[in-house]
Parts: C-alpha cells; structure tokens; sequence
C-alpha cells in the first residue's frame, strides 16, 4: 500500500476545489511560518527584513486562501478555523514547506524552488475560471516575483560565493530535491481542477519551473541532483514527522484556551 | 522601541574649550539655541559628537535587541492576523535599526564598530528587554507599556538639535503609535475575555509596570547630564517629567481595561493635577543595568549567535561581489 492511499482526511468532505484552496493556503502558510523563525537571528539586518517581509506576504496570501476555502467548504470554519484547529493529516501543504530552515543557505534552497513552483501556479491561475481565485493570484504573483529575486539572488550569491558557501547550498540542494517531484506530481484533484478550468495541468508548469531553476543554479554553479522517484504526498495529507511540532507551536494558544477570542 | 539612559555622557566626553574652539562653540551653541538644525559636515563639540553616537547607537541596539523578546511569540501568535501584525511589527523594529544605525554613521562610526560594542557588552541597549515574554499577554502589555513610555521620550527628539537624529525620529515615531495602539488593542480583547485571559492581562502588567516606567532613566536629582543635553536641545524634558507625564496618561488607560497597577500607592492628586505613584526599585533597575536581569545573557547570547551563524554567509555575498567586479574588469 502507497502511503498516499494510506491517507486520511478526517473532517468534513471536502471538494477537489476547496482541497486544492488548502494545498496553496497551507504551503504559504507553513512556509510563512517557518520563515517567521528567522526574525531577529537572520545573518544581518537587511536579511531579518526581506525575509520577514517573505513571511508576511506568505501568511497574507494564507489568509485569503484559507477564508476562501473555509467558505467553499461550508462548515463555518473560517482562517483561524482551519490554520488552528486542524491537526497534521487535515493539512494539505507541499512537503518541502514543512522541512526544517537549518542553515540561511538551506532556507534559501528551499524558498528559491518553492517561489518558482508558485511563480508558475499563480501564474496560471490568472486565467482561472474562479475568477476569486484568479484575483488572489494576481495579488500573490507581485509578492511572489520579488520573493523569487530574493532567494535566487542570494542562492546565486552562495552557490558562487565561497568554497563553504558552495559546499552548504549543494548539499542543502541535494537533500532537498526528493521533495521536488510532489510539486508536479498531479493528482485527481489536480486533473479535476484543471479539467474544470480553474487551475493549470501541473504536466504545463513543470518544464518552465525547471527551465527557471537550471538557469538559476547554472548562474550559481550549483548541479542539479539526479531524479528521485520516492514522492512525498502533504497535499494529500501524509507529511513528515516535522509538521507536527510546527502546528504544535503554532496552534498552542488556541488549543490551550478553547473558544477564546483574541 | 526606545532605550533609556539617554542622557548619559561617557568619561572621554570631556567639554574642552580654548582659543578657536571657544568661537566655534559660541556659534554653535547659537544655533541651538536659534532652533537650527545642526547637520553632519557642521562644526559641533566633540562632547556633543560623542554623547550622540552613544546615544542614536544605543537607541538602535535597543531596536535590534528589542526584536528579540517580541519574536519570541510570533511562531505561537494566536491567530493569522495577530501573527502579521507581530511580524510587521518586529519588523519596523529592524527598520528602526537600520534608520538609527545610518543617523549615528553620520557622526563618524561604521555600523559594523556599533555591532561589535552591541556584541562585546560594551554598549548598552533599553534594559526592558532584559525581562521575558512569558505569556501573549506580554506582547499586548510591551506595546501598550513599553511602546507607550518610547512614544513619550522620543516625540521629543523629533525636535532634537541634531538634524538626522530629529528626521529618523519623525518616521520611527508614526510607526511607534500604530504599536503602540495595537498592544492597547490585544490587551482590551485579553480584558473583555475569558477569566483566564484577564488573569494572563493583570499578570502581564504586574510584571511589566515597574520596568516601564524605569524606562524613564534615574529620577532628575540622580541625572548627572540631564542639563548639558537639554543645553543642547538633544533632550527637551527631564526624565521625571516624562516619567509623570506617562503616568498620567496610562493609569486611566488601566481603568479602563479593567486592570489594576501594581503601585498601592498610585492615587489622582487633586492640588497637583497629576498621579501619585510610589517608590521606584532603583536597585532592580541599576542591576539589570549591570547585566544581572533575567535575559540578559540570553539576548546577548542571540544577538552573538546570529552574526556567528551568518558570517559564512556574509563572507559569500563578499567574495561574490568581488568575483563579479572581476568578471566586469575583464569584460571591459
């Protein structure tokens, strides 16, 4: 049995539409949070402020994603619903997202193949039949540019930096590429989506978030791992054992005191 | 955020005044005293030049220090727009930073010297952020308190003499008011909650009181420099008239939440139209000062291991550069 069939959603159904809400709302989400733990420990000021400035775009596109699905779902649950209230197999992220920051190097590897993953999704979702859908991605497609000339930016400058610089970026690269194939790898929500002209073939994406990649870490001297065929499935809810103390932290208060307003 | 102790004037900042300098030093302290702004390539004491660098440079480390004890619930903000706030906030607090450091590099220091003072513990920074955010209610009372006692002391260095210092604060004091409402804010849905959230609330300003208003720096009759600075229009009002005037405006903000200020003594004066308030601990606050509160190891220590961990990181973008302005040379 595949980890994925092995998959559980507890929880209201939930249509291909809203699961496909959470899969972008939650990636930005975790990722938004993750990048949240730099500030105040970045490698200087300048650093401590764009990458805050990643978080909180991430955690505003979080927002409209989430409230949207929460009304597509119709169970009355709203952002902090969902962000809060929902354990690990609920959440539908990419697992890349979830993995640990480590060293700048390794955070900018894993914003820099993210960012080109959303670079891609919101920009076809522009022509999304879910006109909603189309307008929060042409907000977050802005956000989105700038964050992938930050991290390309500073992967280009690692990567061709110095000996150490080039040797954490590579490694950081290596250990995270078998978390690649999930971006693309689509599902039936994904053909559902896409047959319903709301959402992009991820097939159409894959090529130009890989053309976009290899130029970068060509500019950075980087070389690109082989293939790893393993897929991982946090859109489908089977995550890494990280995510856990990540919602652990992050939806501590609002599971600690029930029903209050804050 | 703010750091207190601002008037205070180093050993080396000895006022030496003979033949030339006295001419220059009259014409200076007329400026001054005609409200004109003292600029950068202007001649100025060096006294004057010192006790700013201390000063604008201890006020940044405050901004960057203080991102520390606020960060520390951003992972753990209780809901999405919370969370964003928290983020935008620490944020400005960097940019405050940044806006200070480059006011103080006018005066003739890199930032990186700065840096170096803030992480050898020679260089002081507010000592408020010596003490733990140990509940969310700790963020509400930072903005409300701390945000709150910063606004006071720094409106006034909106006008101060010199010209960089007085512009950066103008942009850091707009910033400041929105902090300082939206602590006020967590802090009112923390007072209209549950019985829990109320506890978490008076618990906070229990703990948080007291070092506010220590913000403030020694009372006037201990402020050995408080008249040299405000002869040089860098400071405008004495710590005790700040200290009163926070007073006055808080201690209803308090009623209102519902809350209660741990002074037994704090009570409306009638015949001076101002509040009461009792006996400051100056003894927590000069051993805080000398590196004996609660965090100060731990800030210290966070500060030190981010330059640590980022130094490869600044030694690549370094080396980067200087492969690309080769690659230039040999393409031109």
């Amino acid at each position: 049995m595949s980890a994925a069939s092995r998959s559980i959603t507890p929880g209201p159904v939930q249509s291909a539409h809203c699961r496909y809400l959470l899969r972008l709302g939650d990636t930005s989400l975790v990722l938004g949070q993750r990048l949240a733990e730099w500030v105040g420990h970045s490698p200087a000021l300048e650093e401590d402020l764009g990458l805050a400035n990643l978080s909180l775009d991430l955690i505003g596109q979080a927002r409209l994603l989430l409230s949207y699905a929460g009304e597509l779902e119709g169970q009355g649950r709203d952002e902090d619903a969902l962000a809060f209230l929902r354990d690990a197999p609920a959440f539908l992220n990419m697992t890349l997202a979830e993995q640990p920051n480590g060293d700048f190097g390794r955070t900018i590897v894993r914003q820099c193949l993210l960012d080109a993953w959303q670079l891609e999704v919101y920009a076809g979702l522009a022509d999304s039949s879910d006109r909603r859908l189309a307008s929060i991605a042409a907000k977050a497609i802005k956000e989105t540019r700038y964050h992938f000339r930050f991290s390309s930016g500073w992967l280009v400058r690692l990567g061709d930096g110095t000996e150490e610089s080039h040797r954490r970026v590579q490694e950081a690269l290596n250990e995270l590429w078998r978390f690649t194939t999930e971006l693309f790898a689509a599902d039936e929500v994904d053909d559902a989506l896409a047959a319903a002209g709301v959402a992009p073939g991820l097939a159409e994406l894959q090529p130009r978030w890989s053309a976009r990649i290899d130029e970068v870490l060509q500019e950075a001297t980087l070389v690109r791992p082989a293939p790893v065929p393993y897929q991982w499935h946090g859109k489908r809810g089977v995550h890494t054992e990280y995510l856990g103390h990540v919602l652990a932290e992050m939806q501590h208060l609002q599971r600690t005191y029930p029903g209050a307003q804050w | 955020m703010y750091t207190q102790g601002l008037d205070s004037l180093g050993k080396e900042c000895v006022h030496t005044a003979a033949g030339d300098t006295a001419a220059l030093e009259a014409r200076f302290q007329g400026k001054v005293d005609a409200d004109e702004k003292i600029e950068p390539k202007d001649w100025m004491p060096d006294a004057y030049r010192q006790t700013l660098i201390r000063q604008i440079s201890q006020h940044a480390h405050s901004e960057i220090v203080g991102m520390l004890p606020e960060g520390n619930w951003i992972s753990r903000a209780p809901t999405l727009r919370r969370k964003a706030v928290l983020i935008a906030k620490v944020q400005d607090e960097g940019g405050h930073g940044m806006y200070l450091y480059s006011a103080a590099e006018t005066l003739g220091i890199e930032r990186e010297q700065m840096l170096e003072q803030l992480l050898a513990g020679t260089a002081k920074y507010s000592s408020i952020f010596n003490y733990p955010t140990l509940t969310w209610a700790d963020i509400g009372a930072i903005g409300w308190l701390v945000d709150g006692a910063a606004i006071m002391n720094q409106i006034p260095i909106c006008r101060c003499s010199y010209g960089p210092y007085a512009r950066a604060m103008v942009r850091i004091c707009k910033e400041e008011s929105f902090h300082q409402r939206q602590g006020f804010e967590i802090m009112l849905a923390l007072a209209r909650g549950t019985p829990e959230q109320q506890a978490m609330a008076q618990d906070a300003l229990n703990r948080w009181w007291w070092p506010s208003i220590m913000m403030f720096g020694p009372s006037d009759t201990e402020s050995r420099h408080t008249a040299q600075s405000m002869r040089w229009k860098i400071k405008r009002f004495t710590n005790d008239e700040l200290r009163q005037k926070f007073i006055d405006i808080t201690a209803p903000q308090a009623q209102f939440l519902g809350l209660q200020i741990p002074d037994p003594d704090l009570a409306w004066d009638e015949s001076t139209q101002h509040f009461k308030f009792g006996q400051i601990d100056w003894s927590e606050f000069q051993a805080v000062l000398k590196g004996h509160g609660p965090c100060n190891r731990e800030r210290l220590e966070a500060r030190r291991s981010a330059h640590e961990n980022g130094r490869w990181v600044r030694e690549a973008a370094a080396a980067h550069a200087e492969k690309q302005r080769a690659r230039a040379q040999r393409a031109a």
